[in-house]
């Protein structure tokens, strides 16, 4: 237990940070947030503080930064609106349960509901986006309350935790006193796996000839990328994964059978229908990835492994629902399933991936139109990062291509919005992605309408020099909007046509190196000079204008009424 | 097919809570019937009781998603078969229609009801039963006149035990203290 005398809120704050790991932190400061960042000032050489151009960055950077290092993000911001500009941010961590505490200043407590300048009701305002959230309006509360955020943010299934602390209770001394949370009496992180339903669970596997594994990011969030592995090598069973489960095992895997959902393969949602049995893990079946519920699955007994009992029967009925971490319940559910050749199930597979190829991928891939397409350059980031990269990206047509067509060889290296669906998502949680893992390659793939949602960060990456990559895929237009008004709204292309900045000079205004390229034979040739730089790179590459993700289920539409074209 | 049910939440004592639970129904759009909020017969256990209309399928799903708030011990749905419930009423009058209109101390006698406080100006009755029954004695009281009326949300105990001081001792162990 760490002791401090006579310490100031502020301090004791800092320590809080420092005894629970932490050694960077994303912010923004402001009026009643500056007695922390006196004290920060002091403690520079233990606790690196990264200033954002805009909070939003500041939770995305904490994001991307506890997305690749599996810790918990730390992002500070000011009260009012450095407060609210963090909500987007938080509600995205909340989808897509990311670890994450928020600390916010808040005007004097003699102050609190007064309207005074720059207070906001930040509790209220987070709370429906936030796992918990408090109020500290007393310095010694400080200890306490840090140390359940950390606790609360990391346990069981993550999520954000939202600290507002009154600039009163920042300047208040008292004596620090500081012991780590391990567990509070309300909150059950883990439920415990009930055995009769791991039997259950086998004994269906076991009796079954079509199943279908769907993996989410449960796998990775309860670091089980080994036991999984092992899990699906056991029962030879073909997998599919959700847009945030990627990469916990090698794209490479012969088992993996391709992305499920919307914009996902042709294989694995067509024969979602036809599966006898779907073994879903640490995913949460949102409406992305099932269509219309009514006709999801419905020759599959269901079971649901799963850490969240909300989460259980909440979209789809489980059979059998194997509540608890998976990390613990996989092993036991490998004990008792056996090795079957299933050949003419993967047969299935094969002969739907042939068609998806003849129809979609070909021409994604291997273009014979003169317009580059945003595949072939997923392809040669691909080629030049050999897989190894992270790849960071943000939200629309491009985020599909990337998900679909990135190969990855190692767990959490795919880093993108999925529940929320937050343009301006990429570039800041690129940054801290990279941050999280310098050694490793980050590249953001990011649209033209994105890019301009959080351009200003470019100046945080120029003034921290983190190397990352950033490839605009640039076809002048909010392209997944305007593909849906291509096919449902009869072409009205409502707002969509972007008129672009030069995007290559904002990049040079920042001092970051850039280029920009149109034609298929530069393509390459720029990739590996963007990947070889050990700086910063901006790249705009200039694709067809109105290409289509493919292939696509309609909004409602049941999984097997997957469209080609 | 959708029916009345109350949810009862013991939750620990926390500002904001209340807030954290309406956001919940809030979310998926459903109107809150009654709702109170007090002590339990645990110290520094609040238990709150809410009632809404809904379909078994989603006061189950609500009720996890309750569950899943951290400060939040634990979540019961009952229908009203499964309950002992009660609401209050409080009926303001005029004193000069007590003495004048005869037939107001027949209702308040026939009602069951109490009459709290009695002085020149006014009167105050307290009525506590089934809403049909609250509902009643207003509709009596209404003729002659009405100064202000109130009526509490739902409290209810459900017929099967909760056993929440037993589930304390068990979640002991996952506490920090």
């Amino acid at each position: 237990m760490t002791i401090k005398k006579n310490i100031s809120g502020a301090e004791a704050l800092i320590h809080c940070l420092i005894e629970e790991g932490v050694d960077l932190i994303y912010g923004y400061p402001g009026g009643a947030i500056m007695p922390f960042y006196d004290e920060l000032y002091k403690f520079q050489d233990k606790l690196q503080h990264v200033l954002t151009r805009h909070e939003q960055g500041a939770t995305h950077a904490a994001q991307g930064y506890a997305r690749v290092s599996g810790k918990v993000g730390v992002c500070v911001a000011t009260s009012g609106p450095g407060a609210t500009n963090l909500i987007t941010g938080i509600a995205d961590a909340m989808i897509d349960s990311t670890p994450l505490i928020c600390i916010t200043g808040q005007v004097p407590s003699h102050l609190l509901g007064s309207d005074a300048f720059q207070e906001t009701d930040i509790i209220g305002i987070s709370t429906p986006v936030t796992k918990w959230n408090y109020q500290i309006t007393n310095a010694k509360e400080i200890p306490e309350i840090i140390s359940k955020a950390f606790y609360i943010a990391k346990a069981g299934r993550p999520g954000p935790v939202l600290i507002d602390i009154t600039k009163d209770a920042q300047f208040d001394n008292f004596d620090f006193k500081y012991s780590k949370c391990k567990g509070i009496r309300s909150y059950k992180p883990i439920p415990q796996i009930n055995l009769k339903s791991v039997e259950d669970a086998a004994f269906i596997i076991n009796k079954s000839k079509k199943p279908l594994i769907v993996w989410g990011q449960g796998v990775i969030l309860g670091n089980a990328e080994l036991e999984f592995k092992s899990f699906i090598e056991k029962t030879n069973i073909p997998a599919a994964w959700t847009i945030l489960g990627v990469s916990a095992i090698p794209t490479s895997h012969p088992q993996n059978v391709g992305m499920v959902g919307m914009h996902g393969n042709y294989g694995p949602n067509m024969l979602t229908n036809e599966c006898d049995v779907l073994i879903a893990i640490g995913m949460r079946f949102d409406d992305r990835v099932t269509g219309d519920l009514k006709t999801y699955a419905k020759k599959a007994q269901i079971i649901h492994l799963e850490i969240d009992p909300a989460e259980v029967n909440k979209n789809v009925k489980a059979n059998v629902p194997i509540l608890g971490d998976v990390k613990q319940s996989l092993p036991l559910l490998q004990k008792l399933v056996d090795f079957k050749n299933y050949t003419n199930w993967y047969e299935t597979f094969k002969e739907h991936d042939k068609i998806e190829f003849e129809n979609v991928i070909k021409n994604d891939l291997y273009p014979k139109k003169e317009g580059l397409t945003m595949g072939e350059v997923i392809k040669e980031i691909n080629t030049a990062t050999k897989g190894n990269a992270i790849i960071v990206t943000d939200v629309g047509q491009h985020q599909m291509v990337a998900c679909r067509y990135a190969d990855f060889n190692l767990s959490k290296s795919n880093i993108t919005s999925g529940g929320l669906g937050t343009m301006g998502f990429a570039l800041p949680a690129a940054l801290g992605a990279k941050m999280a893992d310098p050694k490793r390659e980050v590249v953001a793939v990011i649209g033209d309408g994105g890019i301009q949602m959080t351009i200003q960060e470019l100046g945080t990456i120029f003034q921290t020099q983190a190397a990352v990559k950033v490839v605009v895929l640039n076809n002048e237009f909010l392209g997944m909007v305007r593909q849906w008004q291509q096919l449902f709204f009869d072409k009205r292309y409502a707002s969509t046509e972007l008129i672009n900045p030069d995007f290559v000079k904002i990049a040079e205004g920042y001092y970051i190196n850039s280029k920009r390229v149109s034609k298929r034979k530069e393509l390459r040739k720029s990739i590996e000079e963007m990947i070889k730089s050990e700086k910063p790179f901006f790249l705009e590459v200039c694709v067809e204008k109105e290409d289509n993700v493919f292939p696509m289920i309609p909004s409602g539409a049941s999984v097997s009424d997957i469209r080609l074209s | 097919m959708k029916k009345n049910y109350t949810i009862s939440i013991y939750t620990e004592n926390s500002v904001g809570l209340l807030n954290r639970i309406s956001a919940i129904f809030q979310k998926r759009h459903i109107n809150i019937i009654s709702i109170t909020s007090s002590a339990s017969e645990i110290k520094n256990v609040s238990r709150f009781v809410i009632v809404v209309n809904l379909s078994k399928e989603v006061v189950k799903k609500v009720v996890h998603q309750i569950e899943k708030q951290i400060e939040v011990i634990k979540a019961f749905f009952h229908t009203d078969e499964e309950t002992i419930f009660q609401e209050s009423a409080l009926y303001k009058v005029a004193s000069k229609s007590l003495f004048e209109e005869r037939h107001i101390q027949n209702i308040i006698k026939n009602s069951h009801a109490k009459i709290v406080t009695v002085n020149t100006e006014f009167f105050v009755i307290e009525k506590t039963g089934f809403r049909h029954e609250t509902e009643q004695l207003y509709k009596d009281l209404a003729p002659y006149g009405l100064l202000q009326f109130v009526r509490s949300g739902r409290i209810s105990v459900s017929k099967a035990p909760m056993k929440i001081k037993e589930l304390l001792k068990q979640l002991k162990k996952y506490s920090n203290e």
